[in-house]
């Protein structure tokens, strides 16, 4: 994404801002961005009908600069595209105010946000995170299992499920072992295809230079030895087919040990040493590694590590997550609230956070480090002192009701 | 009549445009040329025939009569033959409707012939008289009267001579013929699949027909009927086309021919044409039967009777268009190789077929080609009786209706066990079953040699065992179990199935989807040193605690590998002191253990007793005693049935689709119904099979092999429960269930196995701590549960899967068992 024009005052952090994405990961930092209530002005297509004083009506489509007043947001992750609906906040001579319209924010076509409160510390963190021109890492995973593969990318901000490969491998029997190799060789070439279909090695030409500098890493992990064998498979169908391209990639391709074929466990894998060696510069493995120190506190239960929304509020104000070691974990699903003031609160907690000297950590929610996070409640603290029974009065509100005496489970 | 349809008009225009000369360009340059330039020569030799052909029967003009005539006329062979037959014979009736005909040619026509035939080398002045228009203004009944009956017999002849000395003259007209006609048939195939295979299906449907027809008299009627008015149809079709007929230029060529060749061929145009289509839609079945060359048809007859359409084209003609298409046209020179300007205008192999076969249809002649066409109809109308009849109501496989508990208390079966054989990697588990199996003579010598061979070659031999349960080549070259193993034994009172479950830490999901199958658990345990203490901290562990979460009670320890610490007795009591702690901390009743010492690779004490003097201090029972000893568990035959997919596969050309999975509660005979869930298909159940037996019934606690039908295997997954229709189970998004925890648990992302099913969920909520004895609630909404605490949680799945209050699940996360847990109502 690049500023194109930033008219953001330094006394009350007003003004308009004008982007201009242009990488599809933009998308994602543009719906981070934008908020309800927010003033977004782009191009448009509208169909105008005009009504002659006839009474015949005509309409045409044409090609407008709206502004709108936003009041949702849809972001399409697959696909990477953004629809921001909202009312029409700037009159024209085609469009009477208070129209709704979509505005389908678009790759290299400028826009231009204005914060409705101002923009505050998370949004500007935002905003130049996302106008960081640094070459972002990227990184095609295939996280498997006999018969499962997940084929997904890793950016900076986002991991993304490309495709789920299944194909049924039949088990081992007795006198029915080719069933199993046959099927195991079916998965891997159905696989292999759907992975080359997503890497696209052969390219464009445009599209192969650009990458030239770096060739995409591929890490391969899975339980067991799936991840190897079908590296031996990708290497011999490479010489078989005598596939230059994907020869050329067999190299870079990390094998890594995952428990399980499905996709939460790339965080485990993102983990591990080996591949915390050469990802250790990247935000998902910071903040990978942040949320195994925050699991490790709270299995540790030292009442340092504390989870969830009142919790956390609590801790924030009894000034435990502060200078020395306080960390807020939040994720930036919070500040994608629809509501305004929801929003407030988090950024309220965030700046205060900051005062104290505590450490603040955005994670995405679309990282799979955001959704172990989620799972806690979106948020969580590092505290720098102990502190226990954060959660007492909440019991106090239930009523008890589950006193059902089961049998023992086991 | 109606204009021209679109296409014949895009047809013709594409024509006109794609030729780069045009009609006037080429008459232009035609008459330029005084002295006979190669293709003038060519043009007159062939215009000398062509008229010939036209008069020879009645007259008979020398050469140089009918070459001066060409030349005057511009090679016009119409206007030459009127000149001639007004000159010799000018009473002939038919002569001024061969000066009428070329006036009908259609433009297209025109440039057609001009360019490939150039026989009648139409002067220009011609075509601008032919309006479309007036070309369709032209009636087609006056086609068949307009000519006089010529029959030529002789044409053939007299063409042959003229065109001895061109090369594909001597050809006999009946081999140029097969030539083209052949590759037709065949590539009927394109609609899929060779014309091989349909033509038996063609046979088998006919003679199932005929077998039909002789049973239902009625049903012959409808099919005869169902004939005729396709026929009928067809007629119409006919009618509608007709119009284009008149400008194809079969019928300018067809001037001087005997009206019945002329008829079919007016017919052919349009039978053809509205064939094709519906052919391309029918069943291959029908197309192929009706491409077919057969014998049985009146074929040769039409093929045989020589016209003078035949002979104007030297019976060639149409063949040869088929093989050169229009992309020859513009070469003129090409032009004498009998180059058919609309190739469409003939009839097509295919509809001098059906036609043949419509023919003897409706004259009841050929009694063979009356079935062939009907092929179709009696297909479907076979298949819609199957279905009407049969499909809904009975299925496939007629159920004997057995009241399977009676039978199964009657039977008196052997008591029935399944066991899985669990311990941490590298134990000696498989070897140990190996043995076992070769002990008991499940293996023979021949096969444990073969392996010890194969073992050998690659310098493993001390796997030889193991491969009698390590089956796959992976698993071989590895030396390591991959997935369960099932294999079957029998003694004096049981029967067993062995499940070989991997010790390794990555398999775990299949060790769960063994030990979920299991009455009791064998846990190895090798006595070496440092062995059993490493397994300790891994898998044996983790493996006896995940028995015992799946409901496992009863479990014999078989400390392996005695023989490498030569039988010592305190190793063997120091083993059984530390697991029987460990085991009753995990809840197991220590009289529900046994511990046995052994040695897999040797085979003391698993078969037959200990004979070594270091184990004298032993006076227990063998393993197998042990097995035998052990009691069997209760069976829930009389509750609904239930049944986890183990394995999806295909068990052979017959039964292509064949699951297997131990049944936990009902009963099953082959006929039943299934529903399988979560896909909520209905199968038929084909066929039972226990230990590789064919069985009419199966209950629960037997691992069954069922083989299906009616189900696509892609309906079916690993996990996947298969009940009755009756008492479906029902698919939960989350659930929420008392766990015990083996390590941290809080809200997290988790992978929920039950058997064979493994999928992908998170721990949504932590309800309450529970008290470990009582299940009273201690904390509730605890932050987190620590490792050996009970509590209630709340489980949200990825995907709906059907899991039932009383089911057992293990978490795990990270490739540790996080907790296993209990699924409440």
């Amino acid at each position: 994404m690049r500023l194109l024009k930033s008219s953001i005052s330094t006394k009350d952090a007003s003004g308009p801002a004008t982007l201009l994405p242009q990488d599809p990961e933009d998308m994602w930092h543009a719906y981070n961005l934008l908020q309800p209530t927010d003033l977004l002005r782009a191009k448009a297509i509208r169909r105008i009908t005009s009504t002659s004083d006839s009474g015949a009506t005509s309409s045409q489509r044409m090609a407008l600069d709206l502004t709108i007043s936003i009041t949702s947001t849809d972001f399409d992750i697959a696909a990477g595209q953004l629809h921001v609906s909202g009312t029409v906040a700037v009159e024209n001579d085609f469009v009477r105010l208070g129209a709704f319209h979509t505005l389908d924010l678009e790759l290299n076509r400028a826009f231009t946000v204005e914060k409705s409160g101002g923009w505050d510390s998370v949004a500007l963190e935002v905003l130049r995170e996302a106008c960081d021109a640094e070459r972002r890492a990227e990184l095609w995973a295939v996280v498997m299992g006999e018969g499962v593969a997940n084929i997904c990318v890793i950016t900076e901000h986002q991991t993304i499920l490309r495709q789920r490969v299944e194909v049924a491998v039949p088990r081992k029997r007795r006198g029915g072992v080719d069933g199993h190799d046959k099927g195991v060789e079916k998965f891997f070439a159905t696989a292999l295809a759907t992975l080359l279909r997503y890497l696209d090695l052969g390219g464009t030409k445009v599209e192969s230079e650009a990458r030239e500098d770096r060739t995409v890493p591929l890490l391969l992990a899975s339980p067991g030895f799936t991840a190897q064998s079908f590296l031996q498979y990708v290497k011999g169908e490479a010489t078989r087919t005598n596939n230059k391209p994907l020869m050329a990639l067999v190299p870079s391709v990390l094998v890594a040990h995952s428990s399980s074929p499905h996709l939460h466990s790339l965080s485990e894998v993102l983990a591990s040493p080996a591949l915390k060696a050469r990802l250790s510069d990247t935000k998902y493995a910071r903040e990978t590694s942040l949320m195994d120190k925050f699991m490790a506190l709270l299995r540790a239960d030292d009442g340092r590590a504390w989870y969830g929304p009142k919790e956390v509020h609590k801790a924030v104000d009894k000034g435990a997550v502060g200078r020395g070691g306080g960390v807020l974990l939040i994720s930036n699903g919070l500040f994608r609230a629809q509501k305004v003031a929801e929003r407030k609160k988090w950024v309220a907690l965030v700046e205060r956070v900051r005062e104290e000297g505590g450490e603040v950590r955005v994670l995405s929610s679309l990282h799979e480090s955001g959704k172990r996070l989620e799972n806690l409640g979106n948020v969580a603290a590092i505290l720098t002192f102990p502190l226990e029974d954060l959660d007492e009065e909440e019991e106090s509100e239930d009523t008890g009701e589950a006193d059902e005496g089961g049998d023992m489970v086991i | 009549m109606p204009p021209k349809s679109g296409f014949q008009r895009a047809k013709t225009v594409a024509y006109e445009d794609d030729d780069g000369y045009s009609d006037d360009e080429y008459y232009e340059d035609e008459p330029g040329g005084d002295a006979l330039a190669d293709i003038s020569a060519e043009q007159m030799r062939l215009g000398t025939i062509k008229v010939k052909e036209a008069l020879s029967s009645t007259i008979q003009p020398s050469d140089a009569e009918i070459q001066e005539a060409l030349w005057h006329y511009y090679f016009d062979v119409g206007k030459s033959v009127t000149y001639l037959k007004n000159k010799l014979e000018p009473t002939r009736s038919e002569a001024p409707a061969q000066t009428k005909k070329p006036k009908a040619t259609s433009r297209f026509d025109q440039a057609a012939k001009v360019a490939n035939t150039t026989v009648k080398n139409a002067p220009g002045k011609q075509i601008p008289s032919l309006s479309p228009f007036a070309r369709t203004q032209r009636p087609l009944h006056r086609y068949p009267c307009s000519y006089s009956p010529i029959v030529l017999d002789s044409s053939f002849s007299s063409a042959e001579y003229f065109f001895w000395d061109t090369p594909w003259c001597n050809v006999p007209p009946s081999r140029l013929g097969e030539i083209t006609i052949q590759p037709r048939y065949p590539r009927g195939g394109l609609l899929g699949g060779s014309s091989k295979p349909s033509k038996l299906a063609a046979l088998a449907a006919a003679r199932k027909k005929k077998q039909e027809e002789a049973k239902q008299k009625p049903n012959t009627n409808d099919t005869k009927s169902n004939i005729e008015t396709d026929q009928a149809v067809a007629l119409l079709d006919k009618l509608n086309v007709k119009g284009k007929d008149d400008s194809s230029p079969s019928a300018q060529h067809s001037d001087s021919k005997d009206p019945k060749m002329n008829k079919i061929s007016q017919r052919k145009y349009p039978n053809r044409k509205n064939s094709n289509i519906p052919l391309s839609l029918e069943p291959e079945v029908e197309e192929a039967a009706g491409a077919e060359p057969s014998p049985a048809l009146d074929l040769p007859d039409l093929r045989s009777d020589p016209s003078d359409f035949a002979s104007i084209l030297c019976a060639t003609h149409n063949t040869e268009t088929e093989r050169h298409g229009p992309e020859d046209f513009p070469l003129t020179y090409n032009s004498f190789r009998g180059f058919n300007p609309d190739p469409f205008a003939k009839p097509s192999p295919d509809d001098i077929v059906l036609r043949a076969q419509g023919k003897s249809a409706i004259g009841k002649t050929a009694k063979n080609s009356q079935p062939k066409n009907a092929n179709g109809d009696s297909l479907s109308q076979s298949v819609s009786k199957l279905s009407v009849e049969e499909s809904p109501q009975t299925p496939k496989v007629k159920s004997k209706n057995l009241n399977v508990v009676e039978e199964f208390e009657k039977s008196n079966m052997k008591r029935m066990a399944n066991f899985v054989v669990i311990g941490h990697v590298d134990h000696g588990k498989s070897t140990l079953m190996g043995r076992l199996l070769y002990d008991l003579k499940v293996v023979d010598q021949r096969s444990i040699d073969k392996l010890r061979k194969e073992a050998e070659t690659i310098g493993k031999s001390s796997f030889a065992l193991a491969w009698v349960m390590d089956q796959t080549s992976e698993e071989r070259s590895r030396g390591v179990t991959v997935d369960i193993a099932t294999n079957y034994f029998e003694t004096d009172k049981t029967r067993f199935t062995i499940l070989d479950a991997p010790g390794h830490k990555d398999f775990i999901p299949n060790m769960i989807a063994g030990a979920s199958q299991a009455d009791f658990a064998v846990l190895v345990i090798d006595a070496g040193t440092n062995s059993f203490e490493s397994g300790l901290k891994g898998q044996t562990k983790e493996h006896a605690l995940l028995v015992r979460s799946l409901g496992v009670q009863r479990l014999i320890v078989a400390i392996n590998k005695m023989d490498t610490v030569s039988w010592s007795q305190s190793r063997f009591e120091e083993i059984t002191n530390q697991m029987t702690a460990f085991l009753t901390t995990a809840s197991f009743s220590p009289k529900t253990i046994t511990f046995i010492p052994c040695a897999g690779l040797t085979g003391e004490n698993v078969a037959r007793k200990v004979e070594d003097t270091n184990a004298a201090w032993y006076h227990g029972e063998t393993l197998i005693q042990a097995l035998d000893s052990s009691e069997p568990a209760k069976r829930n035959i009389e509750k609904p049935l239930r049944l986890t997919i183990g394995d999806v596969f295909r068990g052979g050309i017959l039964n292509p689709v064949s699951i297997s999975g131990r049944i936990d509660a009902g009963s099953l005979q082959a006929g039943d119904t299934i529903l399988c869930m979560p896909s909520a298909e209905t199968a038929t159940v084909k066929s039972l099979e226990v230990e590789n037996e064919p069985v009419d019934w199966a209950v629960a606690g037997q691992i069954a092999t069922l083989h299906l039908a009616d189900i696509d295997p892609i309906h079916l997954r690993l996990g996947d429960i298969v009940c009755t229709p009756q008492s479906p189970v029902k698919l939960v998004k989350s659930f929420g269930c008392k766990i015990l925890a083996f390590e941290h648990v809080m809200p997290m992302g988790v992978d929920v196995f039950r058997g064979r099913l493994q999928a992908e969920g998170k721990v949504k909520e932590l309800g309450a701590l529970l008290g470990k004895a009582s299940g009273e609630v201690v904390k509730k909404k605890p932050r987190i549960v620590k490792p050996g605490e009970v509590a209630r949680v709340v489980v949200e799945l990825e995907r709906e899967l059907p899991l039932e209050a009383g089911v057992r699940v293990v978490l795990r996360e990270g490739g540790n068992t996080v907790a296993a847990g209990l699924i409440e109502g």
